[in-house]
């Protein structure tokens, strides 16, 4: 990355920085937690699909399973809020690698179905396995994270969580995105055939794949236990999957800095609709076709046009079913 | 290894195939296939439309998995290891219908290329420093080399899907070089090319092989079989008709009646 970049990152981390010192609605930095949360999982979805061209419609069931999971070593076995993000964080990741096993040969459509299936399968499991996750009822009385004798018990405190972990996700993404793996993956994305003849083995970087957009679901989702401190089923459904889904496309699939934006344009903007009352979800549908129909390298493609600047990281997805070939000129 | 083994081996890049057998359905696509390339040579590969020439080369590389006979690779049976590992013995290629990495740079797809020459995986790629920042500039450098050296350094920045026909073959020839393969696979390289552009790739071909890499070329253009091989293979329904020097080869009654259906004058 160039200096001058740097340079934006830094100051746009200090604005950020700030947000909590000068915003003081309880309601704002509620919002503002909850766009960096799906920030997370979306970036994760990006690694995915974004990187490696495989399409999974399974985000918020990981997004549920670090939740519950984060909730559930909380407040059944008494565990440090900290610790456990952490271990649902990897629990998640496992997962992924349960789920990107036996799809390994699916691509396309039919990997597709076979991730909502999984997503509503899950589901299913957080409503009907009351012992665990207290069913329809929801798992209520998750403690706020400490940190030393100090609970991070404000919306304005949790933000700082937050912030951190998006920075260090979009630091992975980052760094691997920039290197030998993250080459792999698009050459897969790319074509797959090319790819392993090119040496590169897809099964395991699909794999990896599969296990870091789990991860990262899981984190987003022991982040948001954390925050609104009740889990119910329903916030994790196929809808969900397919916001996380919206927020990669608007954003700009394959990018960075697209996946965040996406992300926190799709949490403020129907906030923003509110007054809209029941109408609300035309207009926020319109506004969602609209953006892929007039950026279709998503809001990451439109700025670097913006900026003059041809980014590779904005260009547009590849459809996963219709692997890219190169047409005779 | 008998004698005949030895000799063939005497130079890395050498690939020996015995009795290879791949069918769809009821259709027998490679049948009983001998064939042996020399290490060091350029080999042509030829035979008419549906000769099983593309399927060997699909089964070389490991795209198809062989219903039988062995494919010897250096002495490594390379039958029945995925693409991805036969790409790690030394074993590269190009596709008749190209197929780069089409909205990838046009470094970073030979970037990609030296994938089995470089190491950093997941873990070592979170250090922007040390070992890992090394290997990156270490790739990048010899990416921009390889491009330098078919000629496409100037157009290093652009997308790959973006390049002229000719430039993305040339790419894709420079993404199987950066593996550093002892044998290099071609599917049709000139296919599609107008003349300049052919007897540029001649010139490179015989670069390419100047630097040690053995060639494995299918080739309709049969002036440019004849120009750069130093022995040919003909292929009929699968079969091996004939082998040897591109005399050896146009005198060849056999392959003239494969080719042109007919006895006439070879010459």
């Amino acid at each position: 990355m160039s200096r001058r970049r740097w340079l934006g990152l830094a100051v746009l981390l200090i604005v950020l920085l700030c947000v909590p010192l000068v915003v003081h609605s309880d309601y704002l930095l509620n919002v503002a937690d909850i766009a960096g949360i799906y920030a997370i999982a979306v970036l994760g979805l990006g690694i995915l699909l974004g990187f490696a061209g495989q399409l999974s419609l399974a985000q918020a069931a990981f997004f549920g399973i670090g939740a519950y999971a984060s909730g559930y070593m909380t407040v059944h076995w008494g565990w440090p809020v900290l610790p456990s993000m952490a271990v649902a964080t990897v629990f998640s990741g496992l997962i992924g690698l349960g789920l990107g096993w036996p799809c390994l040969r699916l691509s396309g459509h039919y990997l597709a179905l076979a991730t909502i299936g999984f997503g509503i399968i899950t589901q299913l499991v957080l409503i009907n396995w009351t012992s665990v996750t207290n069913g329809s009822d929801g798992m209520t009385g998750i403690p706020p994270p400490m940190i030393g004798p100090f609970a991070l018990a404000t919306y304005g405190q949790y933000y700082y969580l937050v912030l951190a972990s998006l920075v260090l996700c979009a630091y992975v993404a980052w760094r691997i995105k920039s290197t030998r793996p993250g080459r792999a993956l698009q050459a897969i994305r790319e074509n797959e055939l090319a790819a392993s003849t090119t040496g590169i083995d897809p099964t395991r970087y699909k794999i990896v794949a599969f296990v870091l957009a789990g991860a990262y679901a899981g984190l987003a989702g022991a982040l948001l236990a954390h925050s609104i401190k009740f889990l119910s089923p329903d916030s994790y459904s196929f809808d969900q999957s397919v916001i996380f889904l919206v927020m990669l496309i608007v954003g700009g699939s394959g990018s960075i800095g697209g996946a965040i934006l996406g992300a926190v344009l799709l949490t403020f903007l129907p906030e923003a609709l509110r007054p809209l009352k029941t109408s609300y979800i035309m207009v926020y549908g319109a506004a969602v076709i609209a953006m892929i129909i007039f950026m279709p390298r998503g809001l990451a493609g439109l700025l670097s046009t913006a900026l003059g600047r041809d980014d590779a990281a904005a260009r547009p997805l590849t459809n996963p079913a219709q692997p890219v070939e190169a047409k005779s000129a | 290894m008998t004698a005949a083994n030895a000799q063939a081996a005497s130079e890395s890049g050498c690939l020996q195939i015995r009795g290879l057998l791949k069918r769809f359905g009821g259709i027998t696509a490679v049948n009983a296939l001998d064939m042996t390339v020399r290490g060091g040579d350029v080999h042509g590969l030829i035979g008419p439309n549906g000769s099983g020439k593309t399927t060997t080369l699909n089964i070389i590389s490991g795209l198809y998995r062989a219903d039988g006979g062995s494919i010897a690779f250096d002495g490594t049976e390379l039958v029945g290891r995925p693409a991805h590992a036969i790409a790690r013995l030394g074993v590269a290629r190009t596709f008749q219908n190209i197929r780069l990495f089409a909205q990838l740079g046009v470094l970073e797809n030979v970037m990609i290329g030296r994938h089995v020459r470089t190491q950093v995986g997941f873990l070592g790629a979170m250090l922007p420093f040390g070992a890992t920042a090394r290997e990156e500039r270490a790739t990048r450098k010899d990416a921009h080399e390889l491009l330098e050296f078919v000629g496409l350094e100037r157009v290093a920045g652009k997308v790959a899907r973006s390049l002229p026909y000719g430039d993305q073959r040339r790419l894709e020839i420079a993404r199987a070089l950066a593996s550093e393969p002892q044998l290099l696979l071609l599917d049709e390289p000139a296919a599609g090319m107008n003349p300049t552009e052919t007897d540029a790739l001649v010139a490179l071909l015989r670069r390419i092989r100047d630097r040690g890499t053995t060639l494995l070329l299918i080739e309709h253009d049969m002036n440019l079989v004849m120009t750069v091989c130093d022995r040919i293979t003909v292929l009929n329904f699968g079969q091996h008709i004939a082998e040897g020097t591109a005399a050896d080869i146009a005198r060849n009654p056999d392959v003239i009646t494969a080719y042109l259906g007919g006895a006439i004058d070879a010459a």
